[in-house]
């Protein structure tokens, strides 16, 4: 939540009305910034503490967590964030009435 | 014939295409067993595929300009993401990386996560953008966007030094393959290889190259999965492998203190007698090795090396729509996802019918010479890819005597494992798809970018679609004997180069992509510095730590994109903030840029 309060502030602006683009551009970056962060949490974040992870006593399926998160564990969110985010920006251009008409 | 209603067929063509293939491995079981030698399925598995290529290369022969350089952009986006699977992995993934694994373990896993956290920044960032933009290439984004032959020019040059170093790699990789399967010196077959490269793409471009990526992706992913599931099966791992050698691996651990991984080293004189490229198990399998530096920083370079290797960007280009680019990302992984999660279970299953003396397979504790009989161990030994030695004379193979090539892993493991040799055969042609699809990919975005970019916006802008076309071709053709001839140098492994290539992309490209939807301020000669500014610093590193200068911050010589693309950034940024903004235009296609719907910023035929 912090996280959202400081996006907040970094991209108030004071009395201004925002066209319909800004705010779909305003909102899209909102979203950019919530996929960055959980990107980096599971890419970067948690290799900080590879040996932590390595003595932890969560081992999914038997594997220490060090070597599952790396052979399966980010792997596989990263495929769910991918789809997660696709969804939420397709609401988001449907909400500004973005969408392209042809669709596949 | 394939038009319209071929997009429409798709699935079923492609079904039709992997019962045929299945069928053909069945056939070449039963062949097996009425005795067909061992090199003659190779050979069969090998040529039968690559014809298979060449053929759908043949049929989807263009003289298009959107056709040959962007598919016709109507690609469909689960499709999409199996060809740029395809196009990802190479031979560096199919063949090298299971093995990195096996000698490296956790550190060199760093690159599992690198390559596949990689399309979360293609995703979010760039695809979705670029292929609003309805650009042909790369630098075709980069050259309208900013603006001006320079800046062009300089991405066409960072795309060509990325992209040629990783083609050498590949084109070396199915030269490795294809001498090994055909029984041919590597020299001659690194020139097999290239033509069977060049019959996939010349005739068709993209079109071409799209549809064989396919048909690539489906016989690599069959030939990787299939050893896996049927080892794990056949050693009692667990019917599931991925989700079952929890065991196993810890098994490893043990059998490591028993033969005593670590304590036992090898003297230098010793080491002197073991042929270069091989090496034996010095890490421990699933410990963590590495300082969460090195990890994060190789994972780092590949994540953003991943946003900014042209030949992956471009097979976004091809879809129908921005909402299917986007998608396709996520279905691109998820089939990524499918092999290299395969990988270290593999690496697993491998270091443990080796090393375990309890099953059938084992052959460390043995004696040497009853190793040195083995039928694998002979083929493999003359391939230069296998040898043992008995440095403490005691008779029998200690853990630290026996050395492999970091290709042997995925390519001798089915014999090693006791399976019958049309696996082995299979995962040849595995090999080659993988190599083959991503030369591919690189040899087309190169001369793309110097036959669109170059040439027709350049040089000569009124040529005529054929003459452009004839000339896309002429380069295409010229590259790939280029990087043939260096691949058959060998300067560097296959797995060096291909991280090599990422720092360079990363370096030049990264900020530049970036910068050009997300920050409206950069401008032409801000993006000129970063590419130009990045690509040199980071090649400066690179021959400065390779001619012995220690370095900083711990970044090595696989890590330099990190130098390159922070001088890349701070130049944009500074470069860019002293000199004028971007004109009203180019901040209005930007704003155009970042919504989905409308026209396109280039036209269908640019």
């Amino acid at each position: 939540m912090s996280f959202w309060v400081m996006f907040r502030l970094l991209t108030y602006r004071e009395g201004k009305k925002m066209s319909k683009q800004q705010q779909h551009w305003e909102k899209t970056r909102m979203l950019l910034f919530i996929t960055l962060a959980i990107w980096f949490v599971f890419s970067i974040g948690i290799f900080f503490f590879g040996a932590e992870m390595e003595a932890s006593s969560i081992r999914p399926l038997g594997y220490p967590l060090s070597y599952y998160m790396t052979c399966q564990g980010s792997l596989g969110i990263f495929v769910i964030l991918i789809f997660w985010f696709a969804n939420r920006q397709e609401k988001i251009d449907e909400e500004f009435g973005y969408t392209e008409r042809e669709d596949d | 014939m394939f038009k319209g209603k071929f997009i429409d067929n798709l699935p079923k063509i492609y079904g039709t295409y992997t019962g045929g293939f299945i069928v053909f491995i069945i056939l070449m079981a039963i062949a097996e067993q009425a005795g067909m030698s061992a090199k003659l399925i190779g050979i069969f598995f090998v040529s039968f595929t690559v014809l298979i290529y060449a053929l759908i290369g043949y049929l989807s022969r263009t003289m298009q300009t959107d056709a040959y350089y962007v598919a016709g952009r109507q690609v469909p986006t689960v499709f999409n993401g199996m060809a740029t699977a395809a196009d990802w992995m190479s031979g560096a993934s199919f063949v090298a990386m299971a093995g990195g694994i096996y000698f490296k373990g956790y550190g060199y896993m760093a690159l599992l996560v690198g390559w596949t956290g990689g399309y979360v920044l293609v995703a979010s960032l760039l695809a979705p953008y670029l292929r609003k933009f309805g650009c042909y290439t790369v630098p075709d984004f980069i050259g309208t966007r900013y603006g001006g032959n320079m800046a062009r020019l300089s991405a066409v040059i960072v795309l060509t030094v990325a992209s040629f170093t990783y083609v050498t790699a590949q084109i070396n990789a199915t030269g490795t393959i294809a001498s090994v399967a055909l029984d041919i010196p590597f020299e001659i077959a690194v020139y097999v290889g290239l033509a069977s490269i060049l019959m996939c793409s010349m005739l068709g471009g993209m079109r071409a190259v799209t549809w064989t990526q396919v048909a690539q992706y489906i016989v690599l992913i069959i030939a990787y999965l299939l050893p896996v599931f049927w080892i794990s099966n056949k050693m009692g791992a667990g019917v599931f492998p991925h989700f079952m050698l929890a065991d196993e691996v810890a098994r490893i651990a043990e059998l490591e203190a028993q033969f005593g991984l670590g304590e036992i080293k090898n003297s230098a004189a010793d080491l002197k007698q073991v042929p270069k490229g091989l090496s034996g198990i010095t890490k421990a399998h699933a410990e963590v090795n590495t300082t969460p530096w090195k990890f994060i920083s190789l994972a780092v370079c590949m994540m953003a090396g991943t946003a900014s290797l042209p030949h992956v960007m471009m097979r976004y280009f091809t879809t129908p729509s921005v909402k299917a680019a986007r998608r396709s990302v996520g279905w691109s992984l998820f089939f990524i996802f499918l092999l290299y999660s395969s990988a270290p279970m593999l690496a697993t299953l491998s270091k443990l019918s080796l090393m375990d003396p309890n099953l059938a397979t084992g052959i460390i504790g043995k004696s040497i010479s009853e190793v040195q009989a083995i039928d694998w161990y002979q083929n493999w030994n003359q391939a230069n890819l296998m040898f043992v030695s008995d440095f403490n004379g005691n008779g029998t193979l200690e853990l630290n005597e026996f050395f492999m090539g970091g290709k042997a892993v995925v390519l001798a493991t089915p014999e090693i494992a006791g399976l019958p040799y049309v696996i082995s055969g299979l995962v040849a042609a595995g090999g080659m798809a993988a190599a083959m699809s991503t030369a591919d990919g690189l040899v087309l975005a190169i001369s793309n970018a110097l036959s669109h970019d170059i040439y027709y916006k350049m040089i000569n802008p009124k040529a005529e679609t054929a003459k452009r076309l004839i000339v896309a071709r002429i380069l295409l053709v010229l590259i790939g004997f280029a990087g043939a001839t260096i691949a058959a140098l060998e300067i560097q492994g296959i797995l060096g180069s291909v991280i090599w290539a990422f720092d360079f992309a990363m370096s030049g490209l990264f900020f530049p992509l970036v910068l050009g939807v997300w920050w409206k301020r950069a401008n032409a000669q801000g993006a000129v510095a970063g590419m130009l500014g990045g690509l040199i610093a980071g090649s400066a590193y690179l021959i400065a730590v390779r001619s012995g200068y220690p370095g900083f911050w711990g970044v090595t010589q696989l890590t330099f994109g990190i130098v390159g693309s922070l001088v890349s950034l701070v130049l944009m940024v500074v470069v860019s903030l002293m000199t004028k903004a971007p004109d009203a235009a180019t901040q209005r296609m930007v704003d155009e840029v970042r919504i989905p719907s409308g026209k396109a910023i280039l036209g269908k035929q640019h």
